[in-house]
């Protein structure tokens, strides 16, 4: 066995889809990596891009796609996989928890059936191997062996997504995707469902990719974040150091148009004006029109990521980080 | 909108895009129209005059489509045959329309045992295909163009009034008719002057598929010697007769009619579909 | 399902009532009226008796298999029936064959392809739709069997093989309307499901793409045609009235023509409701099985209307 401890678990360099009928690229230049058992959070608004993102793991793009970069799963890259490289990949090494469990399995089916098909039907595990890791994938999350029989409309949305993730976990992957797995269930059963997932990933020691919009989730769970603005990484760093200190300023707007208990009494403030039309070309930096930091450069260059004095790890696309101290609150 | 067209399931999906069948379709609904309405002026020969010298003759200037095993002229008779052939499915669409309306309105607005009774007998008539209850009215009253086409029509009711009722559901739920009626209209005023022509394009779409389905069906009837008398010329009646023919190895006369209900019936449904996807997609 | 029913044998009762002149007089319609004749008719429909008495027995008849006697042949309409139907049900369960294996693997592959194949299937799914069956009966006859002389023109055959010999042109004219509806419903049902997202996922999952359309796409498309049986059987028992006058076919469909012609009442009356009465049947099977395809809809869910 090679030394794989210096790989990420999932590593994607430069990633730039286009999509046909827009004028800028969907992804543009995505870099971010997971290693081994840790626990990542990808934090944006709908349509930052965030989801293809994780998709693009496993290869899951829409038609027509236009892609470059690399996106490399223990060091292989997914994209130049073939069908069969493609189906061992999402049978064992990386799986996927989808958004709307309810949505996610065929009503006609029963429970077990489809905990057990992706890795009896490619051959990679026998039915009764599958059965049994099934029944004690069901213990795990917290139910029992007679959800096995089951059909999907007979449960409850909370007891079908611990379906969902006892699924992902079939395979003994070594990275779970999480697609704004909770925001189809109502609150309780999401704080259930996101400790279930803690706890699991330690205790499989899994990688976890895990995308949202809610910061505070993201807080809660995640070793460490990243922020995506129209289909860029506005920032990235540890958990704590990048909702302590945000450096990028639409980081530090969201969180200030988050309401928490803590914080003083006051407005929300939401961030005005809208994401950047897809059908428009993207000069500059993105948030510029929505960001009162801009200035004059920011239309015209692109920012780099760049680092934090003295926190390497923590990075922020903008021209302005510097300028932007104090509180989250008061960055408005 | 939960209103899903149904003459027969499985049609309201198909999608002719912006296609040059559509346009071939429009054409040949248009041709034949015209044929229908022209035939008078424009037949060279009496339909029914003999000439039995000519029999089964192949196309020559003359005849330009040949003429058939009892001596009459087949072009003259396609013509004049388009007549009978689209009145007979004319009569049930309208019929099945009115009725259907009428009967889908009364049942969608007033609700309650009226609905309950008008859709059991809806269901009664599903049970019976179109062709059985014309055949059983046809055994009763007699061969003739009107018993089949009173049958068909009733048979086509409940496909139009159960695609009114969903439709006037759905249209009452919509606040401009509490806003009517707060305004003190009567139902009846509310349904004729706002509900009617609010749903009049899903139900014209469903009506215009329904005359390809009801020509297809007369048809049958005339081939069966069913429909219209023996010696009016009629598309139908055509295949029966130009059968024999073929047998003999002359089969113009019999495919040329059989072209033309195919044809006439894809065009109709064609036109028909394309109108009611458009519709369906307007509103929401 | 069974009010249905019963209001169907009223309606094929009663409709003779709709015929100008006495009941008597219509149902000789200008025979002989001989005291003999005249004597049978009013035993069978007990016509001296009221109206419901009249319906009564004439259904209690029935259900014990007595469909009454034919005006025309002077025997009795079940054995007229019993002699005829073997060849009529082969020719529609042939038909049915055709129907459901061409139906569906042509609804399959327009949805699972796309593209040309579903243009091709689309084109010629609108021309079957638009073909009556007895048009479809005269150009087969002619092409296959008076031009090309591979199959009989006309008859039924004697013994089984020469059966279905004779009747192989026969199911596919009948056949033809229905393979073009069943492979749109096919297709429709298959492509809405293609699009739900539980297929997107046991793709992600690395599931087959072969078992994805099996298990997932046409599994759950299966209910939707299911639905269909009934209006498919009736319009195959209806239909056969006219392939089987085209093909010359000495079957029920046949003697439903003749017995119009003639204005043989009893035999239409009782072809009439046995017609019904299957649709019905099947409906009440599709009824029954459809809950064991999709475990959401429980028995009675779906209302009988088809």
């Amino acid at each position: 066995m090679t030394p794989t401890h210096h790989l990420h678990t999932l590593d994607v360099q430069g990633l730039r889809i286009s999509l046909p009928g827009t004028a800028r690229p969907v992804l543009d230049g995505v870099d971010l990596h997971v290693g081994a058992g840790e626990t990542v959070a990808l934090v944006g608004e709908s349509g930052s891009g965030k989801t293809l993102t994780s998709r693009s793991a496993l290869n899951l793009l829409p038609p027509g796609a236009v892609v470059e970069g690399a996106v490399r799963v223990r060091g292989e890259d997914v994209l130049t996989m073939n069908a069969d490289q493609l189906r061992a990949l999402s049978t064992g090494t990386v799986s996927m928890i989808f958004q709307d469990p309810r949505a996610a399995l065929n009503p006609l089916r029963r429970i077990g059936d489809f905990l057990v098909e992706s890795v009896t039907l490619t051959g990679s595990m026998s039915r009764a191997d599958a059965t049994a890791r099934a029944v004690e994938l069901l213990r795990a999350v917290g139910l029992d062996e007679s959800a096995l029989r089951k059909y999907p409309g007979q449960v409850s949305g909370g007891m079908l997504q611990r379906v969902m993730i006892a699924a992902a976990l079939m395979g003994d992957p070594a990275l779970v995707l999480a697609d704004e797995p909770t925001t189809a269930l109502d609150v309780t059963t999401q704080a259930e469902v996101i400790a279930l997932l803690a706890e699991l990933r330690a205790r499989f020691g899994t990688g976890l990719l895990f995308v949202t919009h809610d910061l505070d989730l993201a807080a809660a769970i995640s070793d460490r974040v990243y922020v995506m603005y129209a289909g860029r990484i506005a920032e990235s760093g540890p958990a704590e150091a990048l909702f302590a200190r945000p450096r990028h300023p639409y980081t530090a707007a969201l969180l200030a148009s988050t309401p928490r208990l803590e914080a003083p009494q006051g407005r929300l403030a939401a961030i005005d004006g809208q994401p950047p039309d897809l059908r428009q070309e993207l000069v500059g930096c993105p948030f510029a029109a929505r960001c009162h930091l801009a200035t004059e450069i920011c239309g015209r260059q692109a920012p780099e990521p760049r680092p934090a004095p003295g926190s390497p790890h923590h990075q922020a696309a903008c021209h302005h980080s510097d300028r932007l101290e104090g509180s989250p609150v008061d960055a408005r | 909108m939960t209103a899903v067209l149904t003459r027969r399931p499985g049609l309201s999906k198909l999608r002719t895009g912006r296609s040059p069948l559509h346009l071939i379709c429009l054409g040949l609904v248009a041709l034949v129209t015209a044929a229908a309405l022209l035939a008078p002026w424009l037949v060279p020969y009496d339909p029914n005059a003999v000439d039995l010298a000519n029999a089964l003759a192949a196309p020559s200037p003359e005849h330009l489509l040949g003429v058939d095993a009892a001596g009459r002229d087949t072009f003259s008779r396609l013509l004049l045959g388009a007549r009978t052939s689209l009145l007979g499915p004319l009569g049930v669409v309208v019929f099945s329309t009115v009725a259907g309306v009428a009967v889908g309105m009364a049942a969608g607005w007033r609700g309650g045992w009226l609905d309950s009774v008008l859709s059991r007998s809806t269901e009664l008539v599903f049970a019976f295909p179109g062709m059985l209850l014309a055949i059983l009215i046809i055994s009763i009253h007699g061969e003739g163009l009107l018993a089949p086409v009173v049958a068909l029509s009733i048979a086509y009711l409940p496909y139009v009034s159960r695609l009114t009722r969903s439709l006037v559901l759905a249209e009452r739920e919509r606040p401009y008719v509490s806003a009517y009626q707060v305004q003190g209209h009567s139902a009846l005023q509310i349904c004729l002057r706002h509900v009617l022509p609010n749903i009049a394009p899903v139900v014209l779409a469903q009506s215009t598929i329904n005359f390809g389905y009801a020509l297809m069906d007369l048809a049958g009837l005339s081939f069966l010697g069913l429909g219209v008398p023996a010696l009016t010329p009629d598309w139908g009646r055509m295949v029966f007769d130009g059968q024999a023919a073929i047998q003999h190895g002359y089969p113009l006369s019999a495919i040329l009619p059989c072209v033309f209900i195919v044809l006439t019936v894809v065009a109709f449904n064609v036109v028909g579909e394309r109108w009611a996807d458009r519709v369906a997609r307007r509103t929401p | 399902m069974a009010a249905t029913l019963l209001a169907a044998s009223f309606v094929v009762f009663g409709a003779m009532y709709l015929a100008p002149g006495s009941p008597a007089s219509f149902l000789l319609s200008g025979r002989s009226a001989s005291p003999e004749a005249l004597a049978a008719i009013n035993a069978q429909y007990h016509l001296d008796d009221p109206f419901f008495v009249r319906y009564l027995s004439w259904l209690g008849d029935i259900v014990q298999g007595d469909f009454g006697r034919s005006i025309t042949y002077r025997t009795d309409v079940s054995r007229l029936l019993a002699d005829r139907l073997p060849t009529t049900l082969l020719l529609v369960l042939m038909a049915l064959v055709v129907v459901a294996v061409l139906g569906l693997v042509l609804g399959w592959i327009a949805a699972v392809r796309g593209g040309r194949t579903d243009s091709a299937v689309l084109v010629g799914t609108t021309l079957a739709v638009g073909t009556p069956s007895f048009v479809a009966a005269v150009l087969l006859q002619g092409l296959f069997a008076v031009n090309l002389g591979w199959f009989p023109s006309s008859g039924s055959g004697e013994g089984f093989l020469d059966r279905v010999w004779h009747l192989t042109l026969p199911a596919i004219a009948l056949a033809l309307y229905l393979i073009g509806m069943l492979a749109r419903v096919t297709r429709s049902a298959m492509t809405d499901a293609l699009d739900s997202e539980h297929v997107t996922v046991a793709r992600s999952r690395g599931v087959p793409e072969r078992q994805v359309i099996r298990r997932h796409v046409f599994r759950n498309s299966l209910g939707t045609v299911l639905t269909t049986g009934g209006l498919i059987v009736s319009t195959l028992l209806v239909c056969t009235i006219l392939v089987e006058t085209a093909f010359s076919i000495g079957g029920v469909g046949q003697l439903l023509e003749l017995s119009t012609t003639t204005k043989d009442f009893p035999t239409v009356q009782a072809i009439s409701l046995i017609i019904v009465a299957l649709f019905m049947a099947v409906n009440l099977i599709v009824d029954l099985v459809l809950p064991l395809v999709d475990p959401r809809i429980t028995l009675g869910t779906r209302s009988s209307s088809a």
